[in-house]
This record gives structure tokens, C-alpha cells and sequence, in this order.
């Protein structure tokens, strides 16, 4: 018996108002994401990609369909029980790294620790991952004094520090050079194959998308 | 963790920080400097009627208990008369003659005075010589620069300092009674009557036979006058205090709720990084609050701080005018009305922080 997919989407779509238009950003996607997949979602800019993420990980609501995460379905979630889905079941990776400016690389990795409730210490297989990442020796530096490519690794390693059952990761080298946008995604690939975590990356970028088990290619709130 | 970011996020914005907490501080220290130069002044004057040494006070029919005297309405051959009440064994009267702003010029007889107080204690100097001489208390010529032989401008005319006497007892400037009672115009008048008893234990079965005897006059044990000198007994000050209070709370709250909701429109990407990365309401509103508290508590300590300083340059630069006094009562009353306007002040930029979209948030520049 196969297992159930981690992800789960159908006929799913999401309408939102832009002054006194109204945009129909999602148009009956269905998807499927296995457990330990990397799947790329490429599309062009306003194709409705980053919408979906945003769906995927409850940072906004679908107006109709389902989207089942862990065989949850997310349409039915209240406020509360979707701030408990990004605590503790998907990591996101933003194109802007979105780290706390106030505080230092490590206390941004920590804090995600403190808010899931598992205290603020890192484990030894996180060092180990931290040493992977290339950033143990740059976590005491606040993220105005790292580099771009250093920020979406501390990123990085937030989004997984709780071991998240999802890494969702938007446009995760949009702001990198071409070496540190290699170097990332070969770090999302290894942390699929080694640690076996989902991914889920959303990008406009067909030689990034090449880097994930599958791609699938949205286009005006469709998969196509 | 969420103290720590508390701390990061407030010593991240030095500039905005120190204004809120200069802000609280401010409003502490109008409220505390109020309610201490209130109590110090009115305590001064309760301090210096009791240094008279007498039990008993009489003022003239139509006057009020603390209404500064301007008139000299009673004859100096009340006192005589007084003085053959059963209980009283001395009287002495005064003349009260307004200067500028809270100083009075009080004339009275040294001799008479001193049998009934025990007389001033001299600093430097002596008695009146002559009607042109006066005598002040320590603050008061500490506060105009006054030495023995100095002289001093009041109600036109030329004084010579005679003597520089310890504070504390009935007047800041005093001269020979007849001395004002002619320069003003009012001979053998009085302003007001101090009786002494030979037991005070009967001050006020004396006071209710004197009332009975004398309708009008306004006769009051010393202990009963000298309690009415609170906030709280006059009504005018207790209400000024309540308004300037009420500004103060006001204002504070004004400038809190301002740097509060400049503070969360300057964090809503980080707001929404927290969002995204499962930070609850609640977690976001006590981030805030914790920042508000902590903002207020140092505004307290620091408004306290510029309580002191005020108190110590009334001290120091006038001592002879308004007297401040350190109401440690007030502290917690003022922290709490200072933390309560602190906290209402970030709960609307607090509550539009946790309502806000998270993917709003991020999308912020």
C-alpha cells in the first residue's frame, strides 16, 4: 500500500481584491507531493506560484478547495491551528531571507526553537547540520554583517531547526549570485537526500528547478 | 528568548527609546514635583505656625482658615483683652503684609513673641535695632544673597538686614510690628492673634468658649490650623493636582501610543517573520507589552531621578520660596498611573500588530 502523499491539493483556489480589481490568483490546482520529495514549482512572475506557497503554508487562507498537509485538510484550520502548522510542521525560506535584524544568526535560529517550545539549545545532529550549512563559525554575527548568501543559509537552517515534515522555499537563490545560488540549492538537495525532507521550492529559475526530484510548471493560477 | 529579543529590539532603536523613556520619565516627574512642592510648602507653613510656640490662633470675622491674610482688620488691644480669658497666660498679635508672589512681610513684637516661642534662633545678627531693620530666615537669604548689614528693597522702601535667623518659625521676613503697622497705614491693627494656654490639653475647650464669646472670629486650636495645611484639605490645590495629573497621564500616553504604533509600522516585516515562523498572537502582544513595560519602568526610575534634581535646585536656588518635599507615597501611585498609560498606549498598535496578515507583513517595505 502506497503511502499517503505529505501534500495534498485539490481543485484548489484563491481570489483576492487589488484595489477595485479582482485577481484570480489560484484556478483549480491539484498537486500531490510525496514524503521526501523535492518538487520544484516553476513559473513566471504573477503565474500565481508564490500564492500557493503562501496557501501551503498557512500564511493566508484558500477561498474554495482543499489542501490536505499531513492529511489535514487546511481549508477547515482555524488562526490558532495554522500558527500550529508553521510551528511545527513547515519551514519556509524566503527569496529575502527575512531574518530578525535585532538579533544575532544564532538567536534567529533559536527563537524559532523557543516559539515551538523546545527550548533554545541546539541538539548535536543540528550542529552537524549547522557545519553543513558552512555557518557554525558566522552565528554570533547579526545578518546586516553577513553576507546574502551566509543569510539564506541561516534561513535555511531556521526553517529546519524543528525538523519541519515541510520545507517550503520561495524563490530561495532569487537574491544570490550564481555561486551562492549553486551552493544553496546543492545544500536543499542534500538536506532532501541525507536528512530525507520535503521540499517543496518555488522558482522562475529552470536551472534551479533542475536541482528538484520533479518540477511542475504553473501558469496563470494553473498547473499546467 | 522573548526577553532577550525585547531587549534587542529596544536597543536597536537607541533614539526612539530614549525619547519614550524621557517622555514617561517627564510625566512622573510633573506628577511627583506637583504633589511634592504642594506638600513641602503647605508642611513649611504648618511648620513654621507651629514653631510660634502657641495653641491657639485667632483671625478676623470674615477671614477663612487659609486664605492668605491682606488686611488688618483687629485692634492691638484685642491681644490684651485675650490675654484675660481663663487658660490663656499670653497673646501676641501679628501683621501680615503680602509681597510678591508667596513671600509675606510679618511684623511683630520680638519681646512678646519671644517669651511665647522661645525667640529666633539667630544664624549671624540679632534683633531689629531700628524700624528700618528686618530679619529673614536662613533659605530666604540664602535664595536673594542676604547678609547681615545687606539691604533690601520691599514695599518701597530700604531695609537693612539686622539678623539671619534658623528656619522654622512663624515668618520668612519679619520687622518690628509698629514699624509695618505705620508704613502701611495701619496703626495698632492686627491680622492675626496667637494665644498660649497654660494647658494645651484645653486648647479646644478654650477655642469653644472664645467662639462663644467673640461670633465671627475665626478661632482655631494650632493643631486643628496646622492640619488643614494638606493637599487634601485645600480644595483649589487638590483639584490643580488632579488636572495636572491628568494632563501629565495625557501626555505620557500621547507620546507612548506614538512610539508604540511608529514602532510596530517599523517592525511589520518582523512581525510577520514572526507570524510566519508560528509566533502566536499572544507571543507578538506580550513582545510588545514586555517592550512597553520596560520602557515605562526606566522612564519611572528616571523620572524619579528628575524629581530629585528639581528638588535639589528648589533647594539650592530657592530655598526661600517653594519648599519641595520627597512623597514617597506617590512613587507607586505615580508608577502605576505612568505604567497603566504606557500600557493602554501600546495595546491599539499592539492588537493591529497581531491582527495583522502575515503575508502582508512580509510584503512590507
Amino acid at each position: 500500500m502506497n503511502e499517503a502523499p505529505i501534500i495534498k491539493v485539490h481543485q484548489l483556489t484563491k481570489t483576492y481584491r487589488a484595489g477595485d480589481m479582482v485577481v484570480q490568483a489560484l484556478r483549480g490546482v491539484n498537486l500531490e507531493v510525496a514524503r521526501g520529495e523535492f518538487l520544484a514549482v516553476v513559473g513566471a512572475s504573477g503565474s500565481g506560484k508564490s500564492t500557493l506557497f503562501n496557501v501551503l503554508g498557512g500564511l493566508t487562507v484558500p477561498t474554495s478547495g482543499s489542501v490536505f498537509i499531513r492529511e489535514k485538510n487546511l481549508s477547515h484550520m482555524t488562526d490558532a491551528e495554522r500558527t500550529q502548522l508553521r510551528k511545527s510542521t513547515v519551514g519556509f525560506v524566503f527569496q529575502k531571507y527575512n531574518l530578525l535584524p535585532t538579533l544575532s544568526a544564532a538567536d534567529n535560529i533559536r527563537i524559532v526553537k523557543y516559539i515551538a517550545g523546545r527550548g533554545t539549545e541546539f541538539d548535536p545532529p543540528f550542529l552537524d547540520v549547522l557545519r553543513l550549512l558552512g555557518i557554525e563559525d558566522r552565528l554570533h554575527h547579526k545578518p546586516r554583517a553577513l553576507s546574502g548568501g551566509q543569510q539564506q543559509r541561516i534561513a535555511i537552517a531556521r526553517a529546519i531547526v524543528n525538523a519541519p515534515a515541510i520545507l517550503l522555499a520561495d524563490e530561495p537563490t532569487g537574491n544570490l549570485d550564481s555561486q551562492n545560488s549553486a551552493a544553496v540549492l546543492r545544500l536543499l538537495k542534500h538536506l532532501n537526500e541525507r536528512l530525507g525532507q520535503t521540499i517543496l521550492m518555488i522558482t522562475h529559475d529552470e536551472e534551479a528547478a533542475s536541482y528538484a526530484h520533479r518540477s511542475v510548471h504553473m501558469r496563470d493560477g494553473q498547473l499546467t | 528568548m522573548i526577553n532577550k529579543l525585547t531587549l534587542a529590539n529596544l536597543a536597536h532603536r537607541p533614539i526612539r527609546t530614549l525619547l519614550s523613556i524621557v517622555a514617561i520619565a517627564v510625566e512622573v516627574a510633573m506628577i511627583l514635583t506637583l504633589v511634592g512642592v504642594s506638600n513641602g510648602t503647605l508642611h513649611e507653613s504648618a511648620r513654621r505656625a507651629r514653631g510660634t510656640g502657641a495653641d491657639v490662633l485667632v483671625r478676623p470675622p470674615g477671614s477663612s482658615a487659609l486664605g492668605t491674610l491682606s488686611s488688618s482688620p483687629m485692634s492691638d488691644r484685642l491681644p490684651i483683652i485675650l490675654s484675660h480669658e481663663p487658660h490663656v497666660v499670653m497673646a501676641t498679635g501679628t501683621m501680615v503684609q503680602p509681597l510678591e508672589l508667596f513671600d509675606v512681610m510679618t511684623g511683630l513684637d520680638f519681646a512678646q513673641f519671644a517669651r511665647m516661642s522661645g525667640g529666633f534662633h539667630f544664624l549671624a545678627g540679632g534683633l531689629p535695632a531700628q524700624d528700618t531693620d528686618l530679619i529673614v530666615d536662613a533659605p530666604y537669604a540664602r535664595e536673594k544673597n542676604l547678609h547681615v548689614g545687606s539691604t533690601i528693597m520691599l514695599l518701597a522702601h530700604s531695609w537693612r538686614i539686622s539678623g539671619i535667623y534658623e528656619g522654622g518659625k512663624l515668618a520668612r521676613i519679619a520687622v518690628r510690628l509698629n514699624a509695618l503697622q505705620n508704613l502701611t497705614g495701619n496703626p495698632n491693627r492686627l491680622s492675626q492673634i496667637y494665644l498660649k494656654l497654660d494647658d494645651p490639653a484645653q486648647a479646644q475647650a478654650v477655642v469653644d468658649a472664645l467662639r462663644a464669646k467673640y461670633p465671627g472670629y475665626q478661632i482655631y486650636t494650632l493643631e486643628y490650623y496646622t492640619s488643614l495645611l494638606s493637599v487634601s484639605s485645600v480644595g483649589l490645590l487638590r483639584n490643580f493636582t488632579y488636572v495636572v495629573i491628568g494632563i501629565a497621564m495625557i501626555v505620557g500616553f500621547i507620546v507612548v501610543f506614538m512610539a508604540m504604533y511608529t514602532a510596530v509600522l517599523e517592525r511589520t516585516r518582523e512581525i510577520g517573520i514572526l507570524k510566519a515562523v508560528g509566533g502566536s498572537p499572544g507571543l507578538i502582544l506580550s513582545m510588545l507589552l514586555r517592550e512597553t513595560l520596560l520602557l515605562a519602568v526606566l522612564g519611572i526610575v528616571l523620572g524619579i531621578l528628575l524629581t530629585c534634581v528639581a528638588q535639589w535646585i528648589l533647594q539650592h536656588f530657592v530655598p526661600g520660596g517653594l519648599t519641595q518635599e520627597t512623597v514617597y507615597a506617590w512613587w507607586p501611585v505615580t508608577g502605576a498611573l505612568a505604567i497603566l498609560g504606557a500600557l493602554i498606549g501600546a495595546v491599539i498598535p499592539g492588537v493591529k500588530a497581531v491582527r495583522q496578515e502575515a503575508t502582508e507583513a512580509l510584503a512590507y517595505e
